[in-house]
């Protein structure tokens, strides 16, 4: 599975432009879908199994888009200015390299700060991607780029960029490999947009209108040095977790409870995730046309949204575990 | 491709008609929510040229025009009615009238402007406490609605709480510059009258002339419910802020820049562009020798934002006229970026074929 996941990760996807992770995806997925489609947003959708008598109409989702930046500006010395596609925050791109969807990388560096206890503003940095002026740059605005580092395997740890949410597509094909058997009508969503407010999701849970809707996405944790004695209640290693809420999502009590049980009759570890802030394709998923019963299942995490985001390969095995557990038999919601 | 020296099909021109139309447009008052005079414009224009014209609920003109052979892509195009404005909320006797504003206007633009309140128009002046009584410290504080009244004569009976009201400025041509309020988006909206006269036939035209926008983008979102089209296009109109700096430093941030052509959207606020909708846009205005300019990516949103989320999803993109100064008493275009804008949007859905979105690369 590490292999799949190197795959994933060193794709380069931002938010908007999925085209070559959705290619990478679709040609993983090929010999295990009974149908795939791609909707109107870019949404591959993959269909397995028919729903039978007992079975209901799952949508599973875990996002292939992942934060960029976008070209706003190439200045008269050929530096290149940007904003964000999603959840970017400064001090995590000074010294970062980007590569474009042309090919083209660059590295990121900052104006001198006037006060050096202060982060800087994204007006602040740019893009040196080693032109002297603006004449015949290789990009324009308008052009998108993602953060650009090799995966990193340190054994039981992983890290690479764009870990969210790639490792939730690895979960994704993962388990639509395993799955023999089914009552259910599952669908496997990668979807897009995910970075800039869940987009793909809403259209896509729309679209198929599913009985239940189960994210995959990873989660922060709070098992890293830090000053304040509060932490989040989750840490890597410690098995995937179970959402209870997040910032935009009460998950349905009745899933939470089917995936303790599950997880429990499986044997398979488990933490529950209480996250303060942000949020995942459940929501959209919870809030389609007339609401789905809503959950997510959380890798967890560390530096989310950085280029170095750090996952653990026994929480990423047995959120497989548990999807093809939960996917496999009859879903009872009580 | 057919290009500009094929002589099948005629690019639509803005001459005198289109000029004064547009006068009539700005001049025309139509805050969020109370969009009646500028409706009435649109119906009067596009009735003759429609095949099916309806007001929704919300109060958006639905027009479609049906194109002739199978398949056809449907086309939905939106500009908005409303524009910012301000509403009366407390009537405090004597002609003296507290209000907030509609939609993003900044309070310390609203001192001293004269304004025209409700359907009868009545005219007013928002005022503030004049330079003779202010103190130093005083002017250094920023204006806020709280200490802003509007301010009508007085006049009994004519205005009432929950009228709206908008700045009293007459349109004007200014060589090769419009200037008017309310530009935002009162081109866009002429700018699809003039399409929905000239439609190619091989598309079935949606045009929703929405409601609301200036408030959360309300009216686009039925709409695009409504009509449930293949694919979206925004016409809008979008700061231009392309002035020299005060330091004679690079300008970076100028969002898009007047005389440079009509500005397409590769991402805002509110939505990512189709890319095949932004390669379709470009690859036309080459072809067609038509200038372009790619708006700056950053923040805001136009009524893209909710019509691409609609329903299962359509592919959109949204493309304006620059404009300085807008949410303003007096916004400035050039004419040649609206002719543009129009010549490229309409040779654009000429050269839309019915398997665009299957075949197009995205």
């Amino acid at each position: 599975m590490k292999a799949l996941i190197k795959k994933l990760v060193e794709t380069t996807g931002p938010s908007g432009y999925e085209a070559q992770i959705r290619a990478v995806v679709r040609a993983e997925v090929e010999p295990y879908a009974d149908e795939i489609t791609v909707d109107a947003l870019g949404n591959l959708i993959v269909r397995k199994g028919k729903r039978s008598e007992k079975g209901l109409k799952i949508m599973l989702a875990a996002h292939i888009d992942e934060i960029g930046v976008i070209v706003t500006h190439v200045d008269a010395e050929g530096f290149v200015r940007f904003t964000t596609l999603g959840g970017v925050r400064p001090h995590t791109c000074v010294g970062g390299r980007v590569r474009f969807l042309n090919g083209v990388s660059g590295v990121i560096s900052m104006e001198p700060p006037d006060d050096l206890t202060k982060q800087p503003t994204f007006e602040q940095l740019f893009i040196d991607v080693g032109l002297s002026s603006n004449k015949d740059a290789p990009v324009k605005v308008g052009d998108v780029a993602a953060f650009d580092r090799p995966f990193l395997d340190l054994g039981d740890r992983l890290v690479a960029k764009s870990m969210d949410d790639r490792i939730g597509a690895a979960v994704l094909i993962e388990a639509l490999r395993k799955v023999k058997k089914t009552p259910n009508e599952l669908y496997f969503v990668f979807s897009v947009q995910e970075e800039v407010g869940t987009r793909g999701a809403t259209t896509a849970a729309y679209g198929l209108d599913p009985d239940l809707g189960l994210a995959v996405d990873v989660t922060g944790t709070g098992d890293t040095p830090r000053r304040t004695k509060v932490r989040m209640q989750v840490s890597l290693g410690k098995g995937p977790a179970i959402k209870v809420r997040d910032g935009g999502m009460l998950a349905d009590p009745r899933v939470i409870d089917w995936m303790v049980r599950t997880a429990e009759k499986a044997k398979l570890p488990y933490q529950l995730e209480i996250l303060e802030g942000g949020t995942t394709d459940a929501r959209a998923m919870q809030l389609a046309r007339a609401g789905v019963p809503a959950g997510c299942l959380s890798i967890p995490s560390r530096y989310i949204h950085s280029p170095s985001e750090m996952v653990d390969y026994n929480d990423v095995q047995q959120a497989v575990k548990l999807m093809v557990a939960l996917v496999s038999q009859p879903v009872e919601l009580k | 491709m057919m290009t500009k020296n094929n002589p099948e099909f005629r690019l639509p021109r803005i001459g005198k008609a289109q000029i004064s139309l547009l006068e009539r447009l700005s001049n025309a008052c139509a805050v969020s929510g109370d969009e009646g005079e500028v409706r009435k414009i649109v119906m009067e224009q596009v009735k003759p040229y429609a095949d099916d014209v309806k007001v929704d609920a919300l109060g958006n003109v639905l027009v479609t025009r049906r194109g002739k052979g199978v398949p056809r892509l449907k086309v939905m195009l939106a500009a908005h009615m409303d524009e910012v404005g301000m509403m009366i909320t407390v009537d405090e006797d004597d002609g003296i009238y507290r209000f907030e504003v509609v939609g993003g206007i900044d309070a310390w633009k609203l001192v001293g402007k004269p304004i025209l309140i409700g359907k009868d128009h009545v005219p007013g002046v928002i005022g503030f406490k004049p330079i003779h009584l202010t103190d130093a410290d005083e002017r250094k504080k920023p204006v806020s609605l709280d200490n802003l009244r509007i301010d009508t004569g007085p006049v009994t009976g004519k205005v009432k709480v929950g009228d709206r009201a908008t700045f009293a400025t007459r349109f004007i041509q200014l060589g090769p510059s419009l200037r008017g309020k309310a530009l935002d988006d009162r081109l866009g909206i002429a700018t699809l009258i003039e399409l929905v006269r000239t439609a190619p036939p091989q598309i079935d035209l949606q045009a929703a002339f929405t409601v609301q926008e200036e408030n959360g983008l309300r009216g686009a979102r039925v709409a695009s419910y409504a009509f449930d089209p293949d694919l979206a296009i925004v016409l809008d109109s979008t700061p231009a802020y392309d002035q020299p700096t005060w330091d004679d430093t690079e300008n970076t941030s100028y969002n898009t820049r007047l005389g440079a052509g009509p500005a397409i959207y590769v991402a805002d606020g509110a939505t990512l562009s189709d890319p095949r909708l932004v390669q379709h846009l470009v690859q036309t205005a080459e072809a067609y020798d038509i200038p372009y300019q790619i708006r700056q990516p950053g923040s805001g949103g136009t009524d893209a934002g909710a019509i691409h989320k609609q329903r299962a999803g359509i592919p959109s993109i949204s493309i304006s006229v620059p404009g300085r100064y807008h949410h303003s008493p007096a916004a400035l275009a050039r004419l040649s970026d609206w002719q543009h804008t129009l010549t490229l949007v309409a040779a654009a859905l000429l050269q839309l074929k019915p398997d665009f979105l299957t075949t197009q690369e995205r």
